[in-house]
């Protein structure tokens, strides 16, 4: 019996359990079932990884029931472990084991704990789901499952309009990318017969000169079907056009945000361009496209970035343009990279959103960082893990020394994009100048959101701290924060307590050394042997970039760093008098480019415009239209004639049987006579 | 080829199931005549085991090559075992949702399995038929006693004025069939139907006017319109679990019989009949959709549903060759267990002490008895074609074989028909869930339940997940039977 099945099924098992069963077994018992569960989720993974890092386990492929069978279309529930799928396990498992924990503190006065706790595991099994599929099909279903959890939490909060608001914003926009990977996961059964991932990679490289297409208008199949993948992972992953979810997202509770925002969910379109990396080495164009998008999403999110006021979308906008990091990485062909950001990514950014959730927490669900301040003195441990976040995030480190996680990925990830841009693959030298801005960017906003957060005066008051606090489940234990109150100048704030803050040291602990241990696997001298054919790794001549690339990031990190430091440490208000000076970019910024304003005017005016065409046009003039109440009129009245035809006389009913007979066979004559052509 | 010169009773073992059947039916009437209406509930059981065990028999135990009894009057092969399967286990559950029925009713007796058995046996016999003369044999073996059935409760005025009206028809019916047997077999000089295939038929006026008339007479078994006259006046009027019976096995074996009629003997007219199987075809799902719109008792609007869906199936024969008849075996194979589980739930609940009859007694049953109400919703949302139930799945393959016959206005007209018939399948699940109850629903009679419990586990998930099985199956059946 294998076990690996248990790591994705466990999660399932206590999501059932937690979720249909609350009212018997209690809050308690549901919170202990779920995190359990995901605990054992992730020691199992972390012995597929190491078994197959270190221990010589082979890649393997546990099936265990099909899905559909109809027709020449087969799907089948299966386990893929390979090193690519194992990264993901640990990453996935890790996080949400930490975030099943954290919430254990964090929702502790909300009632409907168990309901959230459910949530959490059905997400998590729906990514484990996804993460170890061999087919499109199941990859599919998983990537729909995470989609119907995200928006269920957020939207926990029912009871918010604005958290409803985004919940249905998150999953509209996501059908948009869903329906591109659809149409791509139905355009490579079209060409190749086949949605298993080694069969629709091993067709496309035996026939990668076939064309698909209306008569005029033909493509390379693999191109298209690239290109629709990609369309999928740019919902998915927040990607520019498709990211205006992500920030609104921030609507759920902050654990959802850490693990599904954060760490993995959004991370599938990467994982899925990786785990597709064979078609896209045979598709430029469509690796451009994932290239040129990724790289204008790590500058567009940086900038926004930089005009925030709400904590968590300071980090969302983070988020989304670390993707854009990981997207272009892959787009140049470095899928090695984009996976290794992706890993160091899951652990400083669950910290930064856990710790972003530790200060909300303690300052009673204030959010908005203007009525922040001082909060480092109450909150000395929040804080320290919060700088080593930054650190991380910013991809601190010195060439050749040692450097926070996200120095070795991020760096790397330049660095494949300067030598793509050298070696003349499309969007290459873009994505080398937006990863450096948006390097510039990164440090500004983080260190921006650090000394706005903790450093200063606090702003805001603490009888106002009460009046945010619109979550009365929420409410911190009474009385702690008379202890705060003769500190001058700091936050009314209380040190959150050691069971949210526990996951947090540990992800600390990755966000400084996931970096320097796995990078000889991931990208280093290793990585043949670590990846074992999971991803496609490019074989050239490995040239060093000259110096100034290598010491180009952090250069712009510091400069980044000084700057923040000028104008939110030293002089306070400065920040303010600048955004006053550049109004119109400033509220452009702060706008976020103005995509809302854009996509209301388009697509939701529009849909509007359409629907009350249809509604008035469609449906009142033609359908209601046609006679009074037009067809349904229409079905009825033949409903009651033939009613009326059941007379329930037995001679009426054997004369038409005789009629129809002689209907028959007069037409049997008739075909007989025209000498047999009916 | 049938070599003529084997003894009569060569090859007699194939026929076990059959012998089961008639063992069972004669052995009952003797236990019948001594332990009299006090031995109904055991004659059931024993029945119920009879039917499921001969059926099940036929379908483990099918011959690989067609297997030739009784000098060529008979044929065993894949395609007649697994139709048995369907047929034996349909009756068997006809017998358990009904015991419970009969008893509260007072209609307990010994006859009713007797009568079920020699209708069941007859059922087998049609999908074995491989003469003219066989087929007739067995649609009258079934049909006197569906006739008998139909009348079962004799001092209401309803069931025995179906029962009569059952049988005046019926009597045409058979008049066409025979009257169109007589032309086959002048003809071609055969009733045999490989005689008939080998005697080479050419679209004679008299053969194609012959055939025509035999489609009309098993159109009217499976109450394909415009033959459906009879059908919503006979289910109202049947007692319940006879209507269950009819809805479900006697059309199954009235498509199979027709695939072996069209297929092997009068391939080469494929394109003649096969205009008449389109238009009884789309005739049957759309007087079936809308004729049911406006009506309010359940069995009427279950009786025009089986019409409608009689007519999807004519659409996978229609398709013609293996693809039609493995299409419309697993077609068929979806709709029963949908439509007996209708019936089960139909029979294991009452309001007042009365079984439900309209669509308004199953008002409220959501809040009441849960559990039943996701029972219906499961098969009224199966039988409506949506996905992921099994009844989605049927359609789908329908509409593809329709379409691979070149046959896509067909498919159209089905899926519009499909829309409309699904307005009165969930007009019943809005009584079921939104209506307030005017008076509780009691729920009674367990084994009904338990068997739209089953049928309801069959529908969703297991023939989902075994969609792709039961195809194979129905392929390899039809591949080495036609």
């Amino acid at each position: 019996m294998p076990y690996e099945p248990i790591i994705v099924l466990a999660p399932l098992a206590a999501a059932f359990i937690a979720g249909l069963f609350q009212k018997q077994i209690g809050d308690r018992a549901a919170m202990a079932i779920t995190t359990g569960s995901v605990a054992i989720a992730f020691m199992l993974s972390l012995y597929v990884f190491a078994e197959l890092t270190w221990f010589g386990g082979a890649p393997r492929l546990i099936e265990l029931f099909p899905f559909i069978d109809v027709g020449g279309f087969t799907s089948t529930w299966s386990v893929r472990i390979d090193t690519l799928s194992a990264v993901m396990l640990v990453v996935v498992t890790s996080v949400s084991f930490l975030v099943h924990l954290y919430s254990v503190g964090y929702m502790a006065e909300d009632p409907h704990r168990a309901r959230f706790f459910a949530y959490l595991s059905f997400f998590t099994f729906s990514m484990l789901a996804l993460v170890t599929a061999n087919d499109f099909l199941q990859m599919f279903f998983g990537w729909e499952g995470v989609g119907v959890a995200s928006y269920l939490l957020i939207g926990f909060w029912f009871d918010k309009r604005s958290a409803n608001d985004a919940a249905i914003k998150a999953f509209v926009t996501n059908r948009v990318g869903d329906f591109g990977f659809a149409l791509g996961i139905m355009a490579a059964f079209f060409c190749y017969g086949s949605i298993r991932f080694d069969d629709v990679f091993h067709a496309a490289a035996q026939s990668p000169g076939m064309m698909i297409g209306l008569d005029g208008f033909q493509v390379r199949a693999v191109e298209a079907i690239s290109v629709l993948l990609f369309i999928g992972a740019m919902g998915k992953s927040a990607q520019f056009f498709l990211h205006v979810w992500l920030p609104d997202a921030m609507e759920g509770p902050t654990p959802v945000s850490a693990l599904i925002h954060a760490a993995t969910m959004v991370t599938a379109g990467v994982f899925m361009v990786c785990r597709c990396s064979e078609l896209f080495e045979l598709a430029p164009y469509a690796a451009g496209m994932v290239t040129i998008i990724g790289a204008v999403t790590a500058f567009f999110a940086a900038t926004v970035g930089m005009a925030q006021n709400d904590i968590k979308r300071v980090v969302a906008y983070s988020t989304c343009s670390q993707l854009g990091y990981m997207f272009f990485a892959a787009g140049v062909g470095a899928y090695g990279v984009a996976m290794f950001h992706l890993f160091t990514h899951a652990f400083f950014k669950a910290l930064l959103f856990l710790g972003a959730g530790s200060v909300i927490h303690g300052l009673h669900h204030e959010q908005d960082m203007r009525n922040m301040g001082g909060v480092r003195k109450p909150m000395p441990t929040t804080y320290a893990m919060m700088v080593i976040g930054t650190l991380a995030l910013i991809g601190f480190g010195v060439p050749g020394v040692f450097g926070f996680a996200g120095f070795y990925s991020k760096d790397a990830a330049i660095e494949a994009a300067y030598a793509a841009g050298e070696a003349g693959r499309i969007g290459g030298e873009l994505a080398f100048w937006a990863g450096v801005i948006a390097a510039l960017l990164t440090s500004f906003y983080s260190w921006r959101l650090i000394f706005m957060t903790f450093e200063g005066e606090y702003r805001g008051t603490a009888h106002d701290a009460h009046a945010h606090d619109d979550h009365a489940h929420a409410a911190a234990p009474a009385g702690h924060h008379a202890d705060h109150h003769d500190a001058e100048g700091a936050a009314p704030a209380h040190e959150s307590p050691w069971v949210m803050l526990a996951p947090l040291l540990v992800l600390a602990t990755g966000a400084v050394f996931a970096g320097f241990a796995f990078a000889p696997y991931f990208i280093g001298e290793s990585a043949d042997t670590f990846w074992r054919g999971a991803l496609h790794i490019a074989h050239g001549e490995h040239h060093h970039p000259p110096a100034w690339v290598v010491w180009a990031p952090l250069a712009v990190t510091v400069l980044g760093f000084v700057l923040a430091v000028f104008i939110y440490l030293l002089n306070q208000g400065l920040g303010a008098r600048i955004a006053a000076a550049t109004k119109p970019l400033h509220a452009f910024l702060a706008h976020k480019w103005y995509f809302d304003e854009l996509y209301d005017a388009v697509f939701v005016k529009g849909a509007r415009a359409l629907g009350d065409l249809f509604w008035k046009g469609g449906d009142q003039r033609v359908i209601d239209g046609l006679g009074p109440d037009g067809v349904s009129a229409a079905a009825r009245f033949s409903s009651r004639q033939l009613r009326r035809a059941q007379t329930g006389y037995v001679y009426h009913y054997g004369f038409l049987m005789l009629v129809a007979a002689i209907g028959f066979g007069g037409y049997a004559i008739w075909v007989g006579m025209q000498g047999g052509a009916p | 080829m049938i070599a003529l010169d084997q003894p009569f009773l060569w090859n007699v073992h194939w026929a076990a199931p059959e012998l089961i059947l008639a063992g069972f039916a004669l052995g009952a009437v003797v236990i019948g005549a001594w332990g009299k209406d006090k031995a109904a509930g055991f004659l059931s059981g024993l029945g119920a085991i009879a039917f499921a065990t001969a059926g099940v028999l036929a379908f483990l135990w099918s011959p690989e090559l067609p297997q030739y009894l009784f000098n060529g009057a008979l044929v065993v092969d894949g395609f007649s075992g697994l139709a048995k399967a369907m047929l034996g286990l349909s009756a068997a559950a006809t017998l358990l949702i009904g015991a419970d029925y009969f008893a509260a009713t007072r209609q307990a007796r010994f006859e009713f399995p007797i009568m079920t058995g020699l209708a069941a046996l007859g059922m087998f016999v049609m999908v074995s038929a491989n003469d003219l003369i066989t087929l007739y044999v067995g649609l009258e073996l079934q049909s006197l006693a569906a006739y008998v059935m139909a009348a079962w409760r004799r001092d209401d005025v309803r069931s025995s004025e179906a029962g009569i009206k059952y049988f005046v028809l019926g009597a045409i019916a058979s008049g066409l069939l025979l009257f169109g047997a007589s032309y086959i077999y002048g003809f071609t000089g055969s009733v045999r139907f490989d005689a008939i295939a080998a005697a080479a038929p050419t679209s004679e006026v008299g053969l194609l006017f012959g055939l025509v008339l035999v489609i009309c007479a098993l159109a009217f078994k499976m109450s394909a319109a415009p033959f459906h006259m009879w059908t919503p006046d006979v289910y109202e009027g049947a007692p319940t679990p006879v209507t269950a019976f009819f809805a479900a096995a006697p059309k199954l074996a009235a498509i199979a019989l027709l695939a072996r009629v069209l297929y092997a003997p009068f391939d080469g007219l494929t394109e003649q009949w096969r205009q008449v199987i389109f238009a009884l075809s789309a005739l049957s799902m759309t007087i079936g959709s809308i004729a049911a719109l406006m009506q309010t008792n359940l069995k009427r609007l279950m009786a025009y549903s089986s019409v409608a869906n009689v007519g999807f199936a004519l659409m996978a024969l229609a398709a013609g060759g293996q693809q039609g008849a493995a299409t419309a075996i697993v077609y068929m194979a979806i709709y029963l267990p949908t439509t007996i589980g209708i019936f089960a739930l139909v029979l294991a609940l009452r309001r007042g002490g009365l079984h439900v009859e309209t669509i308004d007694d199953l008002a409220g049953l959501g809040a009441r008895h849960p559990f039943a109400a996701a029972l219906f919703t499961i098969l009224l949302f199966s039988i409506a074609g949506i996905p992921p139930l099994a009844g989605f799945f049927g359609k789908l393959i329908v509409f593809r074989a329709a379409v691979d016959a070149g046959a896509v206005w067909l498919a159209v007209v089905g899926a519009i028909c499909a829309v409309i018939a699904a307005a009165y399948y969930l007009r019943v699940l809005s009584a079921i869930w939104f209506k307030p109850p005017a008076e509780p629903v009691q729920q009674a009679g367990g084994a009904a339940l338990a068997t739209a419990a089953v049928a309801s586990a069959l529908i969703f998930p297991i023939l989902v997940i075994g969609l792709g099985t039961l195809e194979r199956w129905a392929t390899l059946a039809a591949s080495t039977s036609f």
